[in-house]
């Protein structure tokens, strides 16, 4: 049966349609919402149209795209921060063998079992004394918490599978531990930066509770604000907001399905024990 | 052109009983072709790596003409390595690959473009610079990695099984190249091999490593003729191996007295010769009767069994020799006495 190409097709066409439902479906709401003047159930659609909401969030009064800006921000430099950790801590897990790699994995991986908000109290206490607390740059350290799992992981699968003899073989043709990594190792190992990297941004860019707690609702990204006026009941200017918010979420998943899928996938786990 | 010297060479791996390489002493007179000859994992490769500076010695050293290089950064120490798989960075074109060494030199784009011409030319890969190794055949992607390695005019070149995953026709293109490009440019090589034939054709010294330790180091000839030990002749393809006695110019012992060349020392040992080197038929000395046991036909050989006297022995000689000469029969064989060594 499986065989079967008939099958085969319809059932490529079944899991795309339910992917549809999914994903797309309950975005629509969202869209009719931020272009709708008075929208009362049981109505199927709106009694009348309005780029009333759009007009508001695209102000300088409603402060969306200050927020926007903020979050792009704050997201880019989370990411560039679990690059710079991600890239060497994945070297040594997937690499090399060391007294405690299974502690370091554990706890590398703890932020994904161990709730966030936990943590984050945590957190929060040393960031007081720290003067951490209220500022973006505190904010930005505390994304790292749930970044940086996905940043290792990926790397470590990545480097997993890169032979360590490739790296002795630029040296050996004259190449200096520096050029080597730029010319050698980092070509090889670009797939799972930019898988990784795009990982991170999307996790720093929804991440709610940690900015919240951490930014003392100073550091107001775009989740705070729409967050503000979905519970003030404004669901058209919401239904806006959330529009621009999950752009950054399509475009990255039309531009890495190329990195995610076929031979160059960056997802090895961790391998090499 | 460059001496090297190994002087008791020794690696220690971290959670392992013995060493990868253990006091391995070596010298290498300047422009030699040297094989490290050993079978897999007897830390030949490891020795390679010391050499480029990619591993620390756990202790000994490495010197070129003299001068000690261990403080030598490998991309500073004038060896280049090149690693078996030929290892060829994948982003970069087949002329990008060749070039890197000089690029990393910070030589002027135009040098290297000419250089890397002339050096594809020199491996006979021309016009293929603008393509990318996977493209390459096994062979050419070789090639590409020699290449690469001699642009650089090393001093020391070290190559790292350079034939291995290659077809048989291309084995020999790739040894002569080898053979001619190092002849030519005068380059002191060290090539690793599991292949005692490899290492016969094309190595001037043949260095047998087992177990990490050297066993002999002395030109081919001197492998089959005259071997350290019975390890190495059996390496070496020796098959016979008959205890006794030596004194008087003779050899006591299960095949009857025989006559020895002048320089055996006395006492007890282990008489060895080349089942080659075995002569059917009575000469003037060193004559014995053998009955054939079995004979197995190899295609330019045909291998006997023979029980000469007390021992068992056997024989290569050409087909149309032995031609009728069937199992069970009697035939006299003679053992030349130049052909017959005897070990400690």
């Amino acid at each position: 049966m499986a065989q079967d190409p008939f099958a085969i097709r319809a059932f490529r066409v079944l899991t795309g349609a339910l992917l549809i439902v999914w994903l797309v479906l309950p975005l629509v709401p969202l869209a009719i919402w931020s272009f709708a003047r008075g929208w009362r159930f049981p109505d199927l659609l709106p009694q009348a149209w309005s780029l009333q909401a759009w007009t508001y969030a695209l102000s300088d009064t409603s402060g969306v795209l200050d927020s926007l800006g903020l979050t792009i921000g704050i997201s880019l430099g989370v990411t560039v921060l679990s690059v710079i950790v991600g890239v060497p801590a994945g070297r040594a897990l997937g690499m090399y063998r060391f007294r405690g790699k299974q502690v370091v994995e554990l706890m590398i991986l703890a932020p994904l079992i161990v709730p966030g908000i936990a943590v984050a109290l945590g957190i929060h206490s040393v960031f007081i004394s720290l003067g951490l607390t209220n500022t973006v740059a505190g904010v930005m350290l505390v994304h790292l918490v749930p970044t940086l799992p996905y940043m290792v992981l990926v790397m470590a699968g990545i480097f997993a599978n890169l032979d360590a003899d490739l790296e002795q073989q630029a040296r050996s043709l004259g190449a200096g531990p520096v050029a080597t990594f730029w010319h050698v190792t980092l070509p090889a190992i670009m797939p799972g930066i930019i898988v990784g990297g795009m990982f991170a941004f999307l996790v720093s860019w929804s991440q709610y509770v940690l900015t919240l707690l951490i930014g003392g609702g100073r550091v107001v990204t775009l989740p705070l604000l729409l967050f503000n006026f979905a519970t003030s009941g404004r669901n058209d200017i919401a239904g806006a907001i959330a529009m621009i918010y999950i752009l950054p979420g399509i475009v990255i998943l039309l531009f890495t399905a190329r990195h995610l899928s076929g031979r160059n996938t960056g997802l090895g786990g961790i391998g090499r024990q | 052109m460059t001496q090297v010297s190994i002087n008791a060479l020794t690696r220690h791996w971290p959670g392992s009983a013995r060493p990868a390489l253990d006091r391995l002493s070596l010298e290498i007179p300047s422009g030699a072709l040297i094989a490290l000859l050993g079978p897999s994992g007897c830390g030949k490769t490891t020795a390679l790596k010391l050499i480029a500076g990619l591993v620390e010695p756990t202790s000994g050293d490495v010197a070129f003409d003299g001068r000690s290089v261990l403080k030598d950064p490998p991309e500073r120490r004038g060896a280049v390595m090149v690693f078996q798989n030929h290892l060829l960075f994948p982003g970069m074109s087949v002329a990008e690959n060749v070039g890197f060494g000089l690029k990393m030199r910070k030589l002027p784009k135009p040098r290297i473009n000419a250089q890397v011409a002339e050096m594809l030319a020199l491996v006979q890969l021309p016009d293929l610079g603008h393509r990318r190794p996977s493209e390459l055949s096994g062979g050419q992607q070789q090639r590409v990695a020699l290449a690469r390695a001699l642009i650089l005019r090393p001093d020391v070149l070290l190559l790292d099984e350079p034939l291995s995953n290659l077809d048989a026709h291309l084995r020999i293109e790739m040894r002569d190249l080898i053979r001619s490009l190092q002849r030519d440019l005068g380059i002191t090589t060290i090539f690793v091999t599991h292949d005692q034939e490899e290492a016969v054709v094309l190595a001037d010294r043949v260095a047998l490593i087992l177990d990490g330790a050297l066993r002999q180091y002395a030109t081919a000839e001197q492998f089959y003729k005259r071997p350290a030990d019975a390890a190495v002749a059996r390496f070496f393809g020796g098959r016979n191996f008959v205890p006794g006695t030596s004194g008087g110019g003779l050899f006591h012992s299960a095949l009857g007295p025989l006559h020895l060349p002048g320089d055996t020392p006395l006492g007890p040992g282990t008489l060895t010769f080349r089942p080659e080197s075995i002569r059917i038929g009575a000469g003037a000395e060193n004559t014995v009767i053998a009955r054939v046991l079995d004979r197995t036909f190899l295609g330019t050989q045909t291998r006997l069994r023979l029980m000469a006297g007390g021992a068992e022995i056997e024989a290569l000689l050409s087909p149309d020799l032995v031609e009728g000469l069937e199992v069970g029969s009697q035939v006299p064989v003679t053992l030349p006495r130049q052909a017959l060594w005897v070990l400690p």
